[in-house]
Formats: C-alpha cells, structure tokens, sequence
C-alpha cells in the first residue's frame, strides 16, 4: 500500500534522533490516535543547519518526518515555513487516503519548532 | 540477525488459511466436470444435489447437529448478518433488545449499529481485562424485550475463549434465543451445538483450510428466522441462491479434517504458540501478553509492545519474510486502536503497538526461533526512534507487564 519512496525513507530514515542544544523543538500529534512527532532544529543565520526527529507512529509518520527533515535542511526559515504538511506527502509520491490525516504532521511539526525557536529569539536579547 | 528464509513465515492463520491439497482436491471436480444446478433436474444437477445433501451431512456430524439445521453461506460475515438480522426481524413484535459483547468481530457489532438505528436496543455487555464477558452479567443484561443475546465463541484478535456454555444454559433458562460467533473457534475448540447450548453458530470455511466465500449457519430447530435474501428456495427458503457447490464440498471436506486433526493441531500449535510467547517475554522488555494466559485458542499469539506502533512492526516484520497483523489503527480508516484491546482496558497509547501472530498447522520450531532472532531488534530500532522511549524508559526503568 505504500510507494518505494515511503518504504525507502520508513526503512532508513533520514535524520533520526536528538539535537541536546536545541534552538527549536516542536512536537504535534498525540498517543491516542497513534502518532507523535518529535522535532529538533539548530539554526544559524536564519537558516537550519541541522534537523532531527523522534517519531512514534506507523510507516507514514516515519516517513513523512525523514522526508521533511531532507525537505527543510538547509532552507532558510521563511523556505520552511512555506513547506505544508501536503507538500511533503508529495514528495514522497503521495500516500494512502487513510494516512493523509493522522500521519502526515511533519510540516506541521518543523512549523512549530521553528515558532519554539522564535518565541526563545524574542525572548532574548535581540 | 539471521538473514531472510526464501518462504514467507506465515503467522497469519486467523486471518485466513490456504486451502488444503486435499480439500482442493474435493472441490476440483465440481467447477467444470460436475457444474450442474442443484435445482435441476437431469443427471448432472442430481449429482451436485448429491454434494450438497453429503457435505451438509458432514457439517452436521461434525458440529452435533442435524441436517437440516445448517444454511450454507458466503462465509462468517454473512452467517452473522442473517443470525442478527433474521432473528431480530422474526421477532420484532416480542421485543427489540439485543446483548451482546464489547469484543465481538465488526460483523456483528456493525450489524448492531445498523439494528440500533432501526429502533433496536442494544446492551454491549464489558469484558474483564483478559477480554472474559461473565455470564452472570448475560443472565442481569437480559429483560422482558430480550430477544436475542449473541456472544462469540473464541476472539479473533486475542484468542480468548467465552463461557459459551454457561451462557447457553443461561439463554436456555430465561428462554432467550443464542447465538455464537464460531468463526475462529472450529478446528480448535470441541464444537457440539448442544453442549454449548446455541440456537444459532456462525462458521466459515477458510479459517480452517477450506476455501474462500463459504461459511455456514447452524439454525436450531424452531428458531425463529425471517430470511435475508429473497430469490429461490434454496436452504430450505432461508437462503436464496444457487448454491455453491465446490465451495460447501470444500467446506464440508476441511470440517471433517480439522475435527480428525484437532487433538493434534492443539497439541503441535499450542507448543509452538508457548515457545513464541515465551520467547517474546525473555528476550524484549516492556511487553504484554494481551488476552487470557491458558483460556485461549492454541495458535494465538497478541503482544503490545510498549513506546512503539504496530504498523511499523509489522512493515519491518514484512520486510524481513514475516507475514502477521495489528489491531492498530493505522491498518483501517479508523484513528481509534483495537476496539477489543479498548474494552480489555488497555490504554489507548499501548494499544497502538499490538501485534497478532497466529500460527497454523505447517509452522515450525524453526520458523518460531528466526521471529525471536529478528524481533528485539525491530522492536530496539523502533524504539531508539520514538519520543515516548527516552522519557517513559527511565521513568519505567523496563517493567516487564
């Protein structure tokens, strides 16, 4: 059910773990509908240098979280704020009907690591 | 890891079964050679009638019942549509309340559904937490408007096996008509209508390896039924419809194998399904054996494991040969996880990562060991990938349910 894509990025997925000094964390989902993302970004100069992901959820929310971390590294922030939760699904050659809810939060997901690392910038000295 | 076998390991068996050569070997003849209609009347149809009029003898012995007490079906949904909805309709003038369990298969509870928004009420009696209904609760649910209690013999996602009997004699007693969902009972369990007190009992033939799109319903003498499909006299006007003569042969043939063999599948399924559980418990942390540890079919085999989804198991199983189901939701349309695993209590969170092996009669020691060889580290690598991991991992510090 499942393109190649999909398969590829749930069975070696991208950019898989922690960033401990993280500039901006988002986290979307929620256990009792069986999916939760986990994202860790590091920014420099306005854009991502470096992204991770956490995911607990079936083959669609491991893949749709690998692709976007392809997606936005490197991107400034406004380029990664354009990126939608639809767009990544896309990329990775569409996903079954049932899936395009639930397990596709990715965007969604980078969206609110990136506000996290906005409200810590506002806070701050700047 | 060991590599991948050449064969897919097959731990799917209450989804379906392959066809035993020995029951295709009955069938064969009756799709081009002996293709007469039953009804008809020259030579080729008295031989068809001659298979119909054999394999409901068979079906018959095999379940304690007589002949004319079986309706040859499309298979398990259809027997328990017409059971639910023909009862119902028969006896609308005598009540409109219906029991039955939390934990039953989609083909009765959406038929309740649907009987609900015709003006039936419906008691959806609890489980206990290894998916047990209690039959004293059956005898408290039941009023003056019970028409009809239906309760299945044996669960299709955890194997536990229902007091059939006890509620059989319950029914019998408050004079309430019975039925019991069979479907992933026969070949496991000792069927003998009378014994576990059924007025009606659903069975369908590829559970048992028999064929696709045939099953049976067993209607006692003098229940009451209002027919579900209009058409033809076939099944003695209860079930319109030429019938399918290599289906009900093939059915007939795989009854009549599954009750010869039936000691010793138990015996040769039930060992490998102790080894697997077992194995499963002393090599991963953080898992639950979900269902009754010894009321439960022999080759049900129903784990959640903890901080991870069931898909993902099943895709990394799948992609190392092993073939095996979810109760997850991300395997329907559905968000919610296993409605059964929901009403045993299981928190919705863990009810995500549960996975069903369910073995049949050609799996093997060695086919047992290469899933306990692969599945720590699918269950490892899922985990070093997950958000609950980190932080329920030191606070759990791997309690093992």
């Amino acid at each position: 059910m499942y393109s190649d894509l999909v398969m590829d990025h749930f069975s070696n997925p991208r950019n898989v773990g922690e960033i401990p000094d993280a500039d901006g964390v988002g986290t979307a989902g929620n256990p009792v509908c069986g999916d939760i993302m986990k994202i860790y970004i590091k920014v420099k100069d306005d854009c991502i240098e470096d992204i991770k992901f956490k995911t607990f959820g079936c083959g669609a929310a491991v893949a749709t979280s690998s692709m976007v971390t392809e997606m936005v590294k490197g991107k400034t922030i406004e380029e990664a704020l354009v990126i939608t939760d639809k767009a990544v699904a896309e990329a990775l050659g569409g996903l079954p009907a049932n899936k395009m809810h639930c397990s596709n939060l990715a965007a969604t997901t980078v969206h609110k690591a990136i506000e996290d690392y906005r409200s810590k910038v506002g806070a701050g000295s700047r | 890891m060991e590599n991948k076998p050449d064969k897919v390991v097959y731990m799917d068996h209450s989804a379906t079964t392959a066809v035993h050569p020995k029951v295709l070997d009955a069938m064969l003849p009756y799709f081009s050679e002996r293709f007469g209609n039953a009804s008809s009347i020259y030579g080729l149809a008295r031989e068809a009638r001659r298979a119909l009029d054999q394999s409901r003898q068979t079906l018959a012995e095999g379940i304690g019942a007589k002949p004319e007490e079986i309706i040859f079906t499309s298979g398990g949904t259809e027997s328990d549509n017409l059971a639910l909805k023909g009862v119902a309709d028969a006896l609308r003038s005598k009540g409109n309340h219906i029991i039955t369990s939390a934990i039953e298969h989609h083909a009765i509870l959406h038929v309740c559904e649907y009987l609900s928004k015709r003006g039936y009420e419906i008691t959806y009696l609890p489980v206990d937490k290894h998916g047990i209904v209690d039959p004293d609760a059956v005898g408290r649910a039941i009023t003056e408007g019970t028409v009809l209690v239906s309760i299945m013999h044996a669960n299709n996602e955890v194997g536990t096996i229902e007091p059939i009997a006890e509620i059989g004699r319950i029914c019998k007693e408050r004079k309430v008509v019975f039925h019991s969902d069979g479907v992933q009972a026969v070949g496991k369990l000792p069927i003998k209508v009378d014994e576990l007190g059924v007025d009606l009992y659903s069975i369908s033939a590829h559970k048992f390896y028999g064929p696709k799109g045939v099953g049976a319903l067993y209607v006692r003498r003098r229940t009451p039924l209002i027919p579900q499909a209009q058409g033809g006299s076939q099944e003695r006007n209860r079930r319109a419809g030429t019938e399918n003569t290599a289906g009900i042969v093939g059915l007939a043939t795989a009854i009549a194998m599954a009750e010869e063999r039936r000691d010793d599948y138990n015996r040769k399924v039930g060992a490998l399904r102790d080894r697997l559980i077992a194995g499963i418990q002393e090599r991963i942390p953080s898992v639950c054996l979900n269902g009754h540890p010894t009321r439960r079919l022999s080759n049900n085999v129903n784990f959640c494991f903890q901080y991870v989804e069931g898909e993902s198991i099943l895709l990394n199983l799948d992609l190392m040969g092993v073939a095996a189901s979810s109760g997850s939701a991300c395997t329907s349309a559905s968000l919610e996880p296993s409605h059964v695993l929901l009403a045993m209590g299981v928190q919705p969170e863990i009810a995500h990562g549960s996975v069903r092996l369910t073995l049949g009669y050609d799996n093997t020691e060695q086919e047992v060991d290469y899933v306990l060889s692969i599945l720590p580290e699918i269950i490892e690598r899922l985990r070093s990938m997950s958000p609950l991991y980190s932080k329920a991992g030191a606070a759990a510090g791997g309690g093992n349910g």
